[in-house]
């Protein structure tokens, strides 16, 4: 039942890519077919998988279809199940948000039809690969995401940036997918079979797991955007269509998340503690390097897309630390590292999705892209704006919304490394909590920046004191989102009762004392270890708001607010320039952290009869300069020596071939 | 029932206590300065002072400006009431464990620079981006001070921390002298004294926390203000009770609560002293010395969790 309802919403999804082609000329048509259709597969997807997440017994088919010796397998379980809820509600809202979105677009060079098709195959392909259960529809569907998504980041190719990024993002995913495919050809080597069930019963020896985990790490790695494989995503993110953006950043990025759990926990199995060692230490430099990139960014959907390689770092602390427990024989703490990674990536696609559709609607009321010209669109945008603010209030991670909720499993995780025999890794574990305290406290002064600048103080430039408020669609998408992302740490119990049906696959004996006081109390460990009353938080800070506004009340009648131009040291009246900006924001940060990023500064004194001097700034990627360049540069260097074969003589190459062949048979006879 | 009354008679205490608490750091630090200065209920005038006077906003600003002291003094007003103070074993103490206290500290601070940046002076933006830098290395050394202690005890919950310390014969763990000395450090920090920020100027050149809430006025001013008496004198409680917590009520027998509510008065008062004394004898740092001053505090509580695993495990 829940695979066929799944399959629907894959149908669906591919119906609102397809459907549209019957009339391409009209964009009215496209937009009217595919938006309704995305929406419905949502709906379906949140269904199967919501019921998947819940039952005991994964539903299995095996489909006639695929090469000839091996038929495709599908199968529903709850951790498909959670994935496919997770995706399927951020296509909804992301369906709710877009037609208004892009209307847009409609008045641009190119026609809707290629966003609407690669959307809705982009969304059946993240669906199809949940569903996957043989390594090959597997990497199918994983392709059909890849490829469909590069042509949604490259849909306004007019712009150089956008085939750049583009370009970039293509040769990342079919490098990432390369791995995972070296990665599932050694476990099939070992299992015998292409499908899910040949691989988990394959036995391998130590090194041999060794060797298809760190493929599957790198692999799935690419895609998620862990430091130093992150650098197509603060790339592509930004120049995609908002809606997009929030679907890749959001939601892609967990499906990257997915197939690391499946292939590490499920498929191979006997999890030891170095792989968690690693994985905690990759996840840890990319939580702390991507909130401090982000802090540098004025681009706002650049400096969101840095803040996604910050969540992934969290998600894979979590599943750094559940595998080291897994290694050492602590079943319970591993159940729950891996339930505060799921929590958090459930909190990543609901606030960063928000974040996504706020940054869309300022982009497109506002004209502007860079955060320094943008400025007191709180009173021109309120309503966006409050979504905003409870999309910056989640991913700083701040009680009572949903993103303090994960991290504090993971605190709670991390603080059970006494548990463990080795005294090195019970000594690095608690410095690794450190750094996730460092990552949330930049990331709230991110955020504050991000919000003070974009819609608190004065406008700006022009055209961002004439920004107008959006229409309903858009609206509703960030208020739906903005209510879920109080409702899920507000409700942290019952989200954790869902998520141990996904840890019980794994761990059987699951965390039995986790939500064993009622709904009332969180507790991870056990009562006495920690509680966390998500509800009696918000009802003590209601309760204290109420009593301090019952106490003001009498005097807000006998003194109402006087509203009065704000002192300007007698100056002259107050303008825009006077504020803080963006840069200045973040400059106590930028020279306290230095050598974290390549910086190039510049002053230019001005002459006698110039006006201003002129600072640049100009701040960099490591990962770029260090890692990727020269790469690039060995490459093109290898290719040139390569080069020196090919000198056009086909004689020359007939000898070539022949001594290819002598050696291959030399080769063979041995 | 008899616990939920005592806890809110707890967070009354503490809530209507704070002022008395800066109130008297000011006095006793007058008095060291050879100046007569203010009685120590001073503080209690002040506010109510500014209660009654009316409230002038700017024209730039955004309701943010007008939510942020009602977020600010709930969040902390909400802290209080989890801190143990006179007893222990009080059901508001399950509600958060430290680490969402830190946490509610966050959301306080995040309005309050909010509100800094929301009407659009200088003065203001410099002050919450000071705020958030400061507060984003402090917050890292705090966690790993409170691991420190919450490894030793096994928990996070500060009853049970509490509680477990009391029931332990004494025993001075080095974890603890380093943890507590890399806390003060922090606590000096976030609650904006000397040396990191000085309450009582408004000069350009020092200015932290007053320089977010120098838009503010009337009651507005005067939750923000209450907000920051609070904050000090949680940090304050907190370190009495977790690195001296002798005397803490571990029942709810009367004699125990005087018992426990005459130690705290006594610590505070000593705690206040200390403070004054050492706001008297330092000098305001510059703001780029600050970081190294709190990684000063980041390796304190680091070797401190390093000794609990080298030396403390067993």
């Amino acid at each position: 039942m829940p695979l066929s309802l799944a399959f629907l919403a894959v149908g669906a999804a591919l119906l609102s890519g397809l459907l549209p082609l019957v009339r391409p000329g009209s964009n009215a048509v496209a937009r009217r077919i595919a938006f309704p259709l995305l929406g419905i597969s949502g709906v379906l997807g949140m269904v199967a998988g919501g019921m998947a997440l819940g039952s005991a017994e994964p539903s299995r088919i095996v489909l006639p279809v695929g090469l000839p010796w091996l038929h495709s397998h599908l199968q529903l379980d709850p951790l498909a199940g959670f994935f496919l809820a997770v995706v399927s509600l951020v296509t909804l809202v992301a369906a709710i948000y877009g037609p208004a979105y892009v209307r847009e677009y409609e008045q641009g060079p190119q026609p809707l039809l290629p966003l609407t098709l690669f959307t809705g195959l982009f969304v059946a392909g993240m669906q199809l690969v949940l569903l996957a259960a043989d390594a090959f529809s597997f990497m199918i569907a994983w392709e059909l995401m890849s490829v469909t998504s590069y042509f949604l980041v490259a849909y306004q190719h007019q712009h150089e940036v956008n085939r750049r990024a583009a370009f970039i993002y293509l040769l990342m995913a079919q490098v990432g997918g390369l791995f995972i495919l070296l990665g599932y050809g050694v476990l099939s080597g070992f299992g015998h079979g292409f499908d899910f069930a040949h691989m988990a019963a394959a036995t391998l020896s130590p090194g041999w797991s060794s060797v298809a985990f760190l493929l599957a790490f790198v692999g799935f790695g690419m895609k998620a955007g862990l430091v130093p494989l992150h650098v197509w995503l603060p790339q592509a993110h930004p120049v995609a269509p908002s809606h997009v953006s929030a679907l890749m950043s959001g939601v892609m990025l967990k499906v990257a998340v997915y197939g690391f759990i499946r292939f590490s926990y499920d498929l191979l199995g006997g999890i030891h503690w170095q792989w968690g060692a690693l994985v905690l230490f990759v996840g840890s430099a990319s939580a702390i390097l991507g909130v401090l990139y982000a802090l540098m960014q004025h681009d706002l959907k650049r400096l969101l897309a840095y803040h996604s390689v910050e969540n992934i770092g969290i998600i894979y602390m979590g599943l750094g630390l559940s595998m080291i427990f897994a290694g050492t024989g602590h079943p319970a703490l591993a159940a729950l590292g891996l339930i505060a990674a799921l929590y958090h990536c459930l909190n990543h696609a609901l606030f960063k999705s928000l974040l996504f559709f706020g940054a869309g609607v300022v982009l497109q009321q506002s004209r502007e892209h860079d955060l320094e010209k943008m400025g007191g669109l709180i009173r021109r945008l309120p309503v966006t704006a409050t979504c905003f603010l409870v999309g910056c209030i989640s991913i700083s991670a701040l009680p009572p919304f949903n993103g303090f909720v994960s991290e504090w499993l993971t605190f709670q995780t991390a603080l059970q490394g006494p548990v463990l025999e080795n005294n090195i890794l019970g000594a690095l574990i608690p410095v690794a909590a450190a750094v996730l305290a460092l990552t949330g406290a930049l990331a709230a002064a991110c955020f504050v920046k991000v919000f003070g600048i974009c819609f608190l103080g004065l406008p700006r430039s022009e055209k961002s004191a004439a920004a107008t408020e959006t229409t309903a669609g858009p609206l509703a998408g960030q208020i739906v989102l903005a209510a879920l992302c109080l409702l899920f740490g507000v409700l942290p119990t019952w989200t954790v009762g869902q998520l141990e049906h996904i840890a019980r696959l794994f761990f059987p004996g699951g965390m039995p004392e986790t939500t064993a006081h009622g709904w009332l109390w969180l507790t991870p460990v056990s009562s006495q270890v920690a509680s966390y009353g998500a509800p009696l938080v918000l009802l003590g800070i209601g309760l204290a708001w109420v009593l301090a506004w019952l106490w003001m009340h009498p005097r807000r009648r006998r003194f109402p607010v006087r509203r009065v131009p704000a002192w300007d040291c007698g100056f002259g009246s107050l303008n825009a320039r006077m504020q803080y900006t963006a840069t200045a924001f973040t400059m106590p940060i930028r020279r306290i952290f230095r050598p974290v990023w390549p910086i190039t500064e510049s002053y230019r004194t001005p002459t006698a009869e110039e006006q201003g001097g002129r600072y640049q700034l100009k701040i960099g990627d490591w990962a770029w300069l260090k890692v990727y360049e020269p790469i690039g540069r060995l490459l093109l260097a290898t290719a040139r020596r390569m080069a020196m074969i090919q000198g056009g003589n086909i004689r020359a190459y007939l000898a070539y071939s022949f001594f290819t062949l002598i050696v291959l048979l030399l080769v063979v006879s041995l | 029932m008899k616990g939920w009354l005592l806890a809110l008679v707890q967070t009354g205490l503490l809530a209507f206590g704070a002022p008395f608490l800066a109130g008297w750091v000011k006095w006793i630090k007058c008095r060291l300065q050879s100046r007569q200065g203010p009685p120590p209920w001073q503080p209690y005038r002040d506010l109510l002072r500014l209660f009654g006077k009316e409230a002038v906003v700017a024209e730039t600003a955004s309701p943010i400006f007008r939510v942020a002291p009602y977020v600010v003094f709930s969040v902390t007003a909400l802290a209080c009431s989890v801190v143990p103070m006179v007893a222990i074993g009080l059901p508001t103490a399950a509600i958060a464990d430290v680490i969402v206290l830190v946490g509610f500290f966050a959301l306080g601070r995040f309005f309050l620079a909010l509100a800094g940046m929301d009407v659009g002076t200088p003065f203001g933006g410099m002050g919450s981006s000071r705020e958030m830098t400061i507060a984003s290395l402090a917050e890292p050394a705090m966690l790993l001070g409170v691991f420190t202690l919450a490894m030793t005890v096994r928990s996070t919950n500060l009853a049970s921390m509490i509680g477990y310390l009391i029931e332990q014969p004494f025993q001075l763990y080095p974890s603890f002298v380093f943890a507590a000395m890399g806390l003060v450090l922090v606590a000096v920090a976030e609650t904006g004294r000397i040396p990191v920020d000085n309450p009582a100027t408004h000069l350009e050149l020092t200015m932290v926390h007053e320089a977010m809430i120098l838009e503010y006025s009337g009651r507005h001013l005067a939750l923000m203000e209450w907000g920051a008496m609070l904050k000090l004198m949680i940090y304050s409680v907190l370190l009495c009770n977790l690195f001296l917590p002798w005397g803490v009520a571990v029942d709810f027998a009367p004699l125990s609560l005087l018992i426990g509510l005459g130690a705290i008065t006594l610590k505070l008062l000593l705690l206040g002293t200390a403070l004054a004394v050492a706001e008297t004898g330092l000098a305001k740092m510059r703001l780029f010395r600050v970081p190294q001053y709190l990684g000063l505090a980041f390796i304190l509580c680091l070797l401190g969790m390093l000794s609990h695993v080298i030396l403390e495990v067993n």
